[in-house]
């Protein structure tokens, strides 16, 4: 906008609009984050803070007791290792699934590509629903394995349908040139295409992550044995009833009931956060991609 | 992702050059070479997708038979439309359906108009590091998982000592636990929904007010429009399309309300208020082990949300807005 059109934006009216809608989108991102905030901070407070003090940002007493309490618990450090082996190899499975099914389909003159098109988009508006899959997860053998965290969600169909859109639109003519140097599919999609295509893979790859990690609803329906469970299953476990440590803790010493809910909720989440600058980089632009016509 | 779907059907329309002349089609095994590799790199999709996706579509034929693990699908009883006539005519029924209903209610309502607000005072910001400091900071929530915001919720309504817990009943003068409490358990509910979401989804709308000629506002200045009339003839309309695709598919969600969150905000002070198709399912299916009788109740609520999803995109279309098919 050149500085003219600028000036008759800039009236007075236009200026206190501009300062309240400032004030007001900072106190939205304020509060965006101030629960975060409140149990970092409780996290590192003593149980006796946390129980008197409503409300508070820096604790008056910093203590790691509450992490190091849940760190020295079998059960969370077990969860906790299981958890992160899982979103690692199921992210490159459900990533690699996704990517290699993306691209014949970006190829319009395939066979019978209009039809499993259509039975991806089905897929998106319909689905057998928790019973049906439960019984064949059941079925495969998959309960109680960690299998079952991964593969009945490998591949997204949104994610699947965008990286495909982003694949067909790349240029065609070092494909071209490869073919002709007589290179098959297989290496063009891993020589050509996958370098290209690095940003959009990296951010469906952190969706994917994101997505292991957070899951919840299928260690749920599929592990069964306590033994196996998942971190957010054991920060369930924590915070709606705090008996983490009752019988796995050496110590003689109670454990801070309410100061392992905050530690174990901060590890929870703090990965996320690790992954949200890589995630913030690409995701507005690979969301777009895929929507955006033309 | 929506126009991704109507992306889908516009492929063949000639707007990609196609790299050879179509193959003939009937030329079957000439085809099984030519393309081996393509079909090579499709198999493991293609087999995720039948064992995963289209096989628990078989195995909900199970809604209509007394499904008996030991005699498999095909060997147990068919019993017809037993199952859902037994669900409709339960008391559980309309209860469910209520709750699932009101829930959708206040996100279509207020949720929804809240992500609008929300795109439109980022979109008015000049500032553009104000801008991406405060996007920065409303997408977060989204990548919480919701066991982490049902304990963030638990912790801030900690009877007690949460913070949340002593400044409403301070300003309320009362002394109530939020958690248990049935009547709290929808403003909850949309609370924790708005938090983790509103941000997140005004990155749709303002990729599409990114899309929007700058000079139309100018002309609008030039013309004398306010502030206020500039968003009313210039922005909305801008995002209007992308207005009606979302409550296209938010209406054909109606009756998902997200298993993890309310499953994890119940409990058995609050059932009467929480339960929900999806809920019902999980407690009727898994936990005791009724599976015919929760396929299908997973199945008319599938059956249902397709059934509203077309509906709503004919609608859409019949007033003249682009639909997502």
């Amino acid at each position: 906008m050149d500085r003219r059109t600028y000036q008759r934006f800039n009236t007075r009216a236009g200026r206190v609009f501009d300062g309240v809608n400032a004030v007001v989108l900072i106190a939205i991102g304020v509060v965006a984050l101030l629960p975060f905030l409140y149990v970092l901070a409780g996290s590192f407070a003593t149980e006796l803070e946390i129980t008197t003090r409503p409300f508070f940002l820096w604790p008056s007493e910093i203590t790691t007791a509450s992490y190091e309490s849940i760190l020295s618990s079998r059960v969370f450090v077990r969860a906790f290792v299981t958890t992160v082996i899982v979103t690692g190899v199921g992210t490159v499975i459900q990533l690699a699934l996704t990517a290699l099914m993306a691209y014949p389909l970006s190829k319009i003159d395939l066979p019978g590509r209009r039809t499993m098109m259509s039975l991806i988009v089905f897929c998106m508006v319909f689905s057998a629903g928790m019973i049906p899959t439960f019984l064949i997860v059941k079925e495969l053998g998959l309960l109680n394995s960690y299998w079952a965290l991964i593969l009945p969600m490998a591949i997204n169909p949104f994610s699947l349908i965008i990286i495909k859109n982003f694949f067909q639109e790349l240029p065609k003519e070092l494909e071209e040139s490869a073919r002709i140097d007589g290179a098959n599919e297989l290496r063009i999609l891993r020589s050509i295409v996958a370098p290209l295509s690095k940003p959009v893979l990296a951010t469906f790859g952190l969706f994917y992550a994101v997505g292991l990690w957070n899951d919840y609803m299928s260690p749920l329906l599929y592990l069964g044995d306590q033994d196996k469970w998942t971190l957010q299953m054991i920060l369930r476990q924590v915070t709606a009833s705090a008996t983490l440590t009752a019988d796995d803790m050496n110590s003689d010493v109670p454990p801070p009931a309410q100061g392992i809910k905050f530690a174990v909720v901060m590890v929870a989440t703090i990965p996320v956060l690790l992954a949200y600058p890589f995630l913030q980089k690409h995701f507005a632009k690979g969301m777009l991609i895929g929507s955006v016509k033309g | 992702m929506t126009t991704a779907t109507a992306d889908v059907e516009s492929i063949d329309d000639g707007t990609l050059v196609r790299r050879e002349p179509p193959p003939n089609r009937r030329n079957l095994l000439g085809n099984l070479v030519r393309y081996r590799w393509l079909f090579l790199l499709l198999l493991p999709g293609v087999l995720y997708f039948a064992l995963f996706r289209f096989w628990p579509m078989y195995g909900a034929q199970i809604a209509f038979r007394n499904y008996i693990p030991f005699l498999g699908i095909e060997g147990s009883e068919w019993v017809g439309w037993e199952h859902f006539e037994s669900f409709f005519s339960n008391p559980d029924f309309p209860r469910i359906l209520g709750n699932t209903l009101i829930l959708a209610a206040l996100g279509l309502f207020i949720a929804f108009p809240l992500t609008i607000v929300l795109a439109l005072l980022l979109n008015e910001v000049r500032l553009q590091i104000l801008k991406r400091t405060v996007q920065t900071l409303v997408y977060i929530p989204h990548f919480l998982s919701w066991t982490v915001v049902v304990s963030l919720t638990g912790l801030l309504f900690a009877v007690g000592n949460g913070p949340l817990w002593t400044f409403i009943n301070d300003a309320l003068g009362s002394n109530t636990n939020f958690l248990a409490d049935p009547d709290w358990f929808r403003p909850l509910i949309l609370l924790q929904s708005v938090w983790k979401n509103t941000g997140w989804g005004t990155i749709i709308f303002l990729a599409a007010l990114a899309g929007v000629d700058q000079e139309q506002y100018e002309a609008a200045i030039i013309d004398g429009a306010g502030r206020w009339q500039r968003v009313w003839h210039v922005t909305l309309p801008a995002i209007r399309s992308t207005i009606v695709v979302l409550l296209i598919l938010q209406t054909g969600n109606v009756l998902d309300t997200g298993f993890e969150q309310i499953y994890l905000m119940s409990n058995a002070l609050n059932r009467s208020v929480a339960d929900v198709f999806d809920t019902y399912v999980y407690f009727t299916g898994i936990q005791q082990g009724a599976y015919s009788y929760s396929t299908a109740v997973g199945l008319a609520k599938a059956i249902v949300g397709l059934i509203l999803i077309f509906g709503t995109n004919a609608l859409a279309k019949r007033l003249k807005q682009p639909g997502i098919f």
